[in-house]
């Protein structure tokens, strides 16, 4: 299950309940990763809209490849602004072992950067602008664009 | 009627539409230059569901969705 919050993230807490349920099921790697809003660019914050009906579907493809590998992933997004310094998005695998556990990691949270709906805006005074250049367009892009295509 | 709405940054109310089919909707959205700019960067889901190609046919009610680039984290 997708996990999402208004404003920046509560890290520890996050962490410390997955621990606390994986600690049962015989995992023997569980790996995280977290997400931390750099102060660049002047900016105070990054902003977050996120569509959760695809969210959702997509993260519900990864549960199940993970499920193959015996393994389980997690997730939590920020919605909203994010103050830098503080964290707007937290994942973690579980695994029998560690191996595939840095593998999923990683394809994972390359996967999420380049296909969760999720749009990331700079803050500042006040101000949303969208980090269009930052952004990547989803697989498939393009598709209603009739100059593109042979008609 | 189906429904276009525009995710994210496109700020643009949800859009009413008479059509058959995704190649319908294109070429209505093509009319219009603010939505047109952004098409050539912009995924597609009917209902929900990423698609990846025009021979979708679509029913009374479907829901259309643009995406614009993401950069979730």
């Amino acid at each position: 299950m997708v996990e999402l919050y208004p404003g920046e993230l509560e890290v520890e807490k996050i962490f410390n309940r997955w621990l606390k349920w994986g600690e049962d099921k015989n995992y023997g790697a569980y790996i995280t990763f977290v997400g931390i809003v750099r102060a660049e660019d002047g900016i105070e914050a990054l902003s977050f809209d996120v569509y959760e009906p695809i969210l959702k579907k997509w993260f519900k493809e990864w549960e199940d490849r993970a499920k193959k590998e015996r393994c389980v992933i997690k997730m939590a997004h920020s919605k909203g602004n994010v103050p830098i310094h503080t964290s707007s998005y937290v994942a973690a695998v579980f695994c029998p072992h560690r191996k595939k556990a840095l593998e999923l990691i990683e394809k994972f949270v390359e996967d999420f950067k380049a296909n969760a709906p999720i749009w990331k805006y700079d803050v500042k005074n006040g101000e949303r602008i969208y980090a269009k250049e930052r952004s990547q367009p989803i697989e498939g892009s393009g598709l209603l664009a009739l100059d593109k295509t042979s008609q | 009627m189906v429904k276009v709405e525009f995710l994210g940054p496109i700020a643009r109310s949800p859009l009413y539409l008479e059509a058959k089919n995704l190649k319908e909707v294109a070429q209505e959205l093509n009319k219009d230059p603010q939505i047109k700019k952004w098409l050539s960067e912009c995924a597609v889901a009917v209902n929900d569901e990423i698609v990846k190609s025009l021979d979708v046919e679509l029913k009374e009610g479907d829901r259309i969705s643009l995406l614009p680039p993401v950069c979730g984290g």
